[in-house]
């Protein structure tokens, strides 16, 4: 690891958000990959990339606003051996260039890695045409493509190091608005498609991804006040899916609560129950995440709490849940 | 190649086209695959840089057929420049075929990317291109476009930011035969001015009579515009070759009977029984 997790730099990654982190991970690591170039739909600065732009403009490509060139350009740059991190705002990445992402990444798998800044609803204001509320259904469905959502800010480095290093098409995510508090404050082991065990599987396990690890970690140390064991699952990659860490939580749990800020169709949750469906004896699950509609906008405090996703609703949620599969029975 | 040799390419092309379109007993895009083959036979002939044993040899030019429905003035091209084989042409639109309606990315057999949605080649062009440029590598890259294909308007993001970015490695070809799936392109979007549209668009141009092999060389060795992508605006005959097929939009995508085959055969000055050998 380039950058040293500790608390001081935590704290300081969470007063600089995600965006401009992730603005940082690639400044930390482009002089390690002169064959790294990284695109912008003109939202350089508003993807943290104003100080990488400074330093590596060889490296450093506007295409304009014009995200589905970006895609081509992103893939015919990675054809000829460029190691591609094509940025925007989720909507723009996901859907506007939805096909070129289907053509190029997917069907023809370059080795591009789309990035969205911003996604879920951290955009607040901006509103629902800035929100990425559909993109993790809409890139799971593409085949080839491996869906990374980092937890925190430490993470976004580690998850910028590790697309650096890997070998195919890739979606980044990146969710939580500035001031998120930190999950990781030391070094730990993070690897693609490798989920990360943060509380044993329980009585309940949270499986969650992107914002909503630190939200189901605080639920968990609710949870524990109302004599409810419940474990957590930092599902940063999506797809694909690990396996090994849901079998677990299946084993242990009464229930499965998954935990996104995305559309509860399509997204992390639905990869679980996918999953799941195949085994006869699984745990019901409750899925948490956005409300399949175009909802009112706010800050982004306000929408999380709005839509039940932070730590207290969640908790209230589990209970309730646990309470109707305990009257099933 | 000279002259004569293209135009003997040319020839074999389209026999190969009927051929393989009869063999296949299924609906191919025959009019836009016709409307291709002089341009191909010169590409193919004598404009590409290209390594018939070694397709993936790094200095090749890259050439990216965008229009992917054209593969029947596509695939005779590598089949004549030796980097696929008979039997590989054979299996066009077999099941489990590398060989079908679109390009399907595979560089042993000289196709450099995936296509079948329009409006995307270009962009990857540009990438490859700008990649080159980066890299000092000589090589050029070639994006065959529709006329119709220009309706997406990814397309024109592509030709900008090819523009901006000063690509004098990049050559476009814009098949303009007028024709697109239901018909008369000018009834569809009328360009207009077409070849002017690039032009404001700071490309070079180059407008040509597509089927006319002496104007299409001389397009291609024109002395470039230093810092401007160019295209060749190349007007053409939708069907070219087969009376029954020029400017008729039912060979867009047709199956060709037996009956036709012959037609068409006897037209190219072929005799059935030597198309049967």
């Amino acid at each position: 690891m380039m950058v040293e997790i500790n608390p001081s730099n935590a704290r300081q990654w969470s007063r600089i958000g995600s965006r401009g982190v992730f603005g940082q991970a690639i400044l930390a690591i482009a002089g390690h990959y002169p064959d790294m170039m990284v695109m912008s739909a003109d939202l350089g600065n508003s993807s943290g990339l104003d100080r990488f732009k400074k330093t590596y403009p060889n490296q450093f490509l506007n295409i304009g606003i014009a995200e589905q060139n970006m895609i081509g350009v992103a893939a015919g740059l990675a054809k000829e051996g460029y190691n591609v991190f094509a940025t925007s705002f989720a909507p723009f990445i996901t859907m506007r260039a939805a096909e070129q992402v289907r053509m190029n990444l997917g069907y023809m798998g370059m080795n591009v890695k789309a990035v969205a800044i911003g996604s879920g609803v951290s955009m607040a204001f901006l509103g629902n045409s800035h929100y990425g509320i559909e993109d993790v259904a809409v890139m799971r469905a593409i085949p080839g493509i491996t869906v990374v959502s980092p937890a925190d800010c430490a993470e976004i480095f580690k998850t910028v190091q590790a697309a650096a290093k890997f070998e195919g098409p890739m979606y980044i995510r990146l969710t939580g608005a500035v001031g998120n508090p930190p999950i990781y404050t030391e070094d730990y082991y993070f690897e693609i498609g490798k989920a990360v065990i943060l509380l044993e599987p329980a009585e309940v396990t949270f499986i969650s991804t992107g914002s909503m690890v630190y939200e189901s970690i605080e639920a968990a140390k609710l949870l524990e006040q109302s004599g409810v064991k419940a474990g957590v699952i930092n599902m940063h990659t999506i797809k694909p899916l690990d396996i090994d860490a849901v079998n677990s939580a299946l084993q242990h749990s009464k229930v499965i609560v998954t935990v996104e800020e995305h559309s509860v169709i399509g997204g992390l949750g639905s990869a679980v129950a996918e999953y799941k469906a195949l085994k006869r004896h699984a745990p019901p699950q409750l899925i948490l995440g956005l409300p399949d509609r175009f909802d009112v906008t706010g800050d982004y405090r306000f929408l999380l709490d709005r839509h039940g996703l932070l730590a207290p609703k969640i908790s209230d949620k589990t209970l309730a849940f646990l309470r109707e599969v305990a009257r099933q029975n | 190649m000279e002259l004569a040799e293209i135009h003997a390419m040319t020839k074999s092309m389209r026999h190969k086209i009927l051929e393989i379109s009869h063999t296949c007993n299924l609906s191919a895009h025959l009019g836009g695959g016709l409307s291709m083959v002089e341009i191909m036979a010169v590409l193919y002939g004598r404009v590409l840089r290209y390594e018939p044993k070694n397709p993936r040899w790094e200095n090749r030019d890259r050439f990216i057929l965008s229009k992917g429905h054209g593969v029947l003035g596509y695939f005779p091209a590598l089949l004549l420049s030796g980097i696929i084989s008979n039997e590989v042409i054979k299996t066009f639109k077999t099941n489990g075929s590398d060989l079908i309606a679109h390009p399907v990315m595979n560089l042993d057999l000289g196709i450099e990317s995936s296509n079948g949605s329009l409006g995307q080649g270009l962009s990857m062009g540009v990438g490859i291109a700008l990649a080159a440029k980066k890299r000092q590598c000589d090589f050029n890259t070639y994006v065959y476009m529709g006329d119709g294909e220009c309706n997406e308007g990814s397309v024109w993001e592509a030709v900008m930011s090819a523009a901006q970015l000063g690509l004098d490695n990049l050559t476009a070809i814009v098949d303009y035969n007028k024709l697109q799936s239901d018909g008369d392109a000018h009834q569809i979007i009328d360009f207009g001015d077409l070849a002017g549209k690039f032009k404001s668009f700071g490309w070079d141009i180059q407008e040509i009579d597509g089927h006319d092999i002496a104007q299409i060389i001389n397009a291609f060795d024109a002395p470039r515009l230093v810092g401007c992508p160019r295209v060749l605006v190349a007007h053409t005959v939708k069907g070219k070759g087969i009376s029954f097929m020029e400017n008729n939009n039912e060979w867009h995508h047709n199956r060709l009977t037996k009956s036709n085959y012959d037609l068409a055969l006897a037209e190219l000055g072929i005799s059935v029984e030597v198309a049967e050998l």
